[in-house]
C-alpha cells in the first residue's frame, strides 16, 4: 500500500467550468476529450445516458462501475463503433460527429480490448506495423515497383516497431507469432499496437484482467511511464481497485449507464453513492429507509 | 514412359491454371469469408474480352491480355460494390446465394452478347515450344508460359501479403475486421482491393485456359471455377501455398485419371479424392485447424 501511495501522483485536481475536474498541470491546455450529454439507446434501453466527462491533456482517468454499467459501451461510443444517439464528443477540440472508426483513430484515439483481439496469426512486429499503417505510408506503386522509397519506409517501419516494442522490452519477440505469446505479453502487445497509431488518448479496456498481482504492479508503472513518455491521456476501465486507486488521477463511476460520481481516488472511496452501487445499501440505512 | 511424361506436363499445365483461379478464390474467401461463385465466370469474361480484342478490334495478343486484365479488375470491383458490399452484415447464406446469382447473370449476359456458339480462341502465346527425347515429348509454349506465370503469381502474392503495408492490412482485415478498423485500416478498401486482385488473376487464368484449349463459350468458366474452388479447399482455403499445391495436384489427378483410369470418370475421381482428403484432414492439406474458442 505504501508503494502505491508513493506511486499515486500527488496531482492537484481542479474543477473546470462545470463539475468536471482535471489535473492542475493540464489547466492551461485544451482538454483531450470532452463529452457532453453523450447517450445511446438500444431499442428502448438507455445503455448510456447524459455522459459528461472532461479529460486533461496528460491525465490518467479511470472509468469504473459494476458489471453491465455501460463502460465498454462508452468506449465503443468514443471510438465510433456506435454512433451516439445524443450528445457530442470533442477530441482535441474537434467534434467527432459523423466520423467512422477509421477517422476516429486518425483523429487520435486508440484502444485495447477487454478480450484480447490481436492479429494472432501475424508476428508481433506485423501487429505493431498494422498500428503504424497510417503513420508511415508509401504509394502502392512504389511498393509494387520496389522503389528505393519503399525500402526506406519499410526500414523506418521496422525500426519504429522495435522502438515501440522496446517500451515493454519485447523487441526480441518481434518475429514470434502473436497468438503464441503468454497472456500478459499479449496484453502488453495490444497496448503497443494501440500506441503505434500515435494517439493522444489511449483507451484501455480492463488492462489488468487475468494478471497476477506482480504483473498488475508492473502494468501500473508502465501506464505511468507511457503517459510520461508520449505525453498522452489515458482512460482506463478496470475492476482491480488497487490499480484504479493507485494510478488514476480522476475517476468516474458509472452505474446503469449514468455517471453517479466523479472525483479523485480519495473522494470516490468515501462516496456513499459509490459504496452503495458496489455493495448494495447498508443494512442500517436500509432499515431507516 | 514418354506418355507418362507427357501426361505429367499436361497435368502441370492444367493444374497451374487451376492454381491461379484457386488463388483468387482463396484470397477473397480469406478476407470476405465468402465463396465467390462468380469467380469462374469472371474467367470467361476475361477470355471473351481478349477474344474480342484480337478478333474484332485487331489488337495484338499482348495488348488484348492487358485489356482483359483491366476489364476483369474493374468488373471484380463493381461486382463487390453492387452485389456483396450491401450484404456485408447479412448472413453468409445470403451472400452465397447472391454469388450464385451473379454467376448466372454473367453467363447469361455473355450468352446475350456473344451467343451460344463456341468461339475458336486462337492462342495469344506466340512462344514456340520445344521437344525433348528426340522429338517424342513436345512441350508447347502455352505450357511453359502457364507454369511460369503460375509460379510467378504465387511468389508475388506471397511477397505482397507478407511484406508490404497494404498486404499486411489485408491480412489484418481477414483476421479481425473490427480490430483492424479501430487501428485505422480502411476495411472496405482492403476488401475491394482483394476482389480486384482476384479478378485480375481470373483474367490471366481465362486467357491461359483458352489458349490451351482453344474453345470459348459462356459456360467455359463454370467447370474450371468449381474445380479451382475444389483445389482451394483441397489445399486449405485461405492459404496461398495451399491454393497453389491444391491446384497443381488437382490438375495432375484429373489428367492421370483421364489417361489411365477412365475419361468419363476423370471428374468423379477428382471429387472423390477431395472427399477423402477432407475426411482425413478437414482443414485441407495446408490449412490451419481453426479451433472455436468457447
Amino acid at each position: 500500500m505504501t508503494q502505491s501511495a508513493k506511486r499515486r501522483p500527488d496531482t492537484k485536481m481542479v474543477p473546470v467550468p462545470s463539475t468536471s475536474i482535471i489535473p492542475e498541470r493540464d489547466l492551461g491546455k485544451l482538454p483531450v476529450l470532452e463529452c457532453q450529454h453523450l447517450g445511446i439507446d438500444f431499442g428502448g434501453l438507455k445503455a448510456v445516458d447524459d455522459f459528461n466527462i472532461t479529460i486533461g491533456r496528460t491525465e490518467i482517468a479511470g472509468l469504473i462501475g459494476p458489471n453491465g454499467a455501460g463502460k465498454t459501451t462508452v468506449f465503443n461510443l468514443l471510438t465510433k463503433v456506435y454512433e451516439p444517439t445524443r450528445g457530442t464528443v470533442m477530441l482535441n477540440g474537434i467534434d467527432m460527429h459523423g466520423m467512422d472508426t477509421v477517422a476516429a483513430n486518425k483523429q487520435g484515439i486508440a484502444r485495447t480490448f477487454q478480450n484480447i483481439r490481436l492479429f494472432s496469426n501475424m508476428t508481433v512486429e506485423d501487429n505493431v506495423r498494422i498500428g503504424l499503417h497510417n503513420q508511415i505510408r508509401y504509394g502502392m506503386f512504389s511498393g509494387i515497383l520496389r522503389a528505393p522509397s519503399f525500402w526506406k519506409k519499410e526500414k523506418e517501419q521496422h525500426e519504429r516497431s522495435l522502438e515501440l516494442l522496446s517500451i515493454f522490452g519485447m523487441q526480441d519477440l518481434a518475429d514470434v507469432q502473436a497468438g503464441s505469446l503468454p497472456y500478459g505479453a499479449q496484453r502488453r502487445l495490444e497496448i503497443v499496437r494501440a500506441l503505434a497509431t500515435n494517439p493522444s488518448l489511449l483507451l484501455l479496456d480492463e488492462p489488468a484482467a487475468g494478471m497476477n498481482p506482480h504483473e498488475t504492479e508492473e502494468l501500473m508503472n508502465n501506464i505511468i511511464r507511457i503517459r510520461d513518455l508520449f505525453q498522452i491521456a489515458v482512460l482506463l476501465i478496470e475492476h482491480d481497485m488497487n490499480l484504479v486507486m493507485g494510478i488514476c488521477e480522476g475517476i468516474c463511476v458509472l452505474n446503469y449507464g449514468r455517471i453517479i460520481a466523479k472525483g479523485t481516488a480519495a473522494e470516490i472511496q468515501q462516496n456513499p453513492v459509490v459504496i452503495e452501487a458496489y455493495l448494495g445499501k447498508q443494512k442500517k440505512e436500509a432499515q431507516e429507509a | 514412359m514418354i506418355s507418362f511424361l507427357s501426361h505429367l506436363v499436361n497435368g502441370l499445365s492444367l493444374g497451374s491454371v487451376y492454381a491461379i483461379i484457386a488463388l483468387g478464390y482463396s484470397m477473397v474467401y480469406g478476407i470476405a469469408k465468402m465463396l465467390n461463385f462468380a469467380h469462374g465466370d469472371v474467367i470467361m469474361v476475361g477470355a471473351y474480352i481478349s477474344f474480342c480484342a484480337t478478333q474484332y478490334w485487331g489488337l495484338p495478343p499482348l495488348v488484348s491480355v492487358l485489356c482483359s486484365m483491366v476489364v476483369c479488375t474493374v468488373l471484380g470491383i463493381i461486382i463487390e460494390r453492387l452485389a456483396y458490399k450491401p450484404l456485408r452484415q447479412a448472413g453468409s447464406l445470403a451472400v452465397l446465394i447472391t454469388a450464385i446469382g451473379v454467376s448466372y447473370l454473367l453467363q447469361n449476359l455473355a450468352l446475350l452478347i456473344w451467343g451460344a456458339n463456341p468461339k475458336v480462341f486462337s492462342s495469344v502465346i506466340s512462344l514456340a515450344g520445344f521437344t525433348l527425347f528426340d522429338g517424342q515429348l513436345k512441350i508447347t509454349g502455352e505450357v511453359v508460359v502457364t507454369v511460369v506465370t503460375c509460379v510467378a503469381v504465387m511468389l508475388l502474392l506471397t511477397w505482397f501479403t507478407g511484406k508490404t503495408r497494404t498486404g499486411r492490412a489485408i491480412r489484418a482485415v481477414s483476421e479481425d475486421k473490427g480490430a483492424a478498423q479501430l487501428m485505422g485500416i480502411n476495411v472496405n478498401f482492403s476488401i475491394s482491393l482483394t476482389f480486384a486482385i482476384g479478378s485480375f488473376l481470373a483474367a490471366i487464368a481465362g486467357v491461359l485456359l483458352c489458349s490451351s484449349y482453344n474453345t470459348l463459350m459462356p459456360t467455359t468458366g463454370s467447370m474450371p471455377g468449381i474445380k479451382a474452388f475444389t483445389a482451394a479447399v483441397f489445399g486449405g482455403i485461405g492459404s496461398i501455398p495451399g491454393a497453389m499445391l491444391g491446384g497443381i495436384l488437382l490438375g495432375l489427378i484429373e489428367i492421370f485419371g483421364r489417361a489411365y483410369i477412365s475419361t468419363e470418370l476423370a471428374d468423379a475421381i477428382v471429387f472423390a479424392v477431395l472427399i477423402i482428403i477432407l475426411l482425413v484432414k478437414p482443414s485441407g492439406l495446408l490449412g490451419k485447424n481453426v479451433q472455436e474458442k468457447v
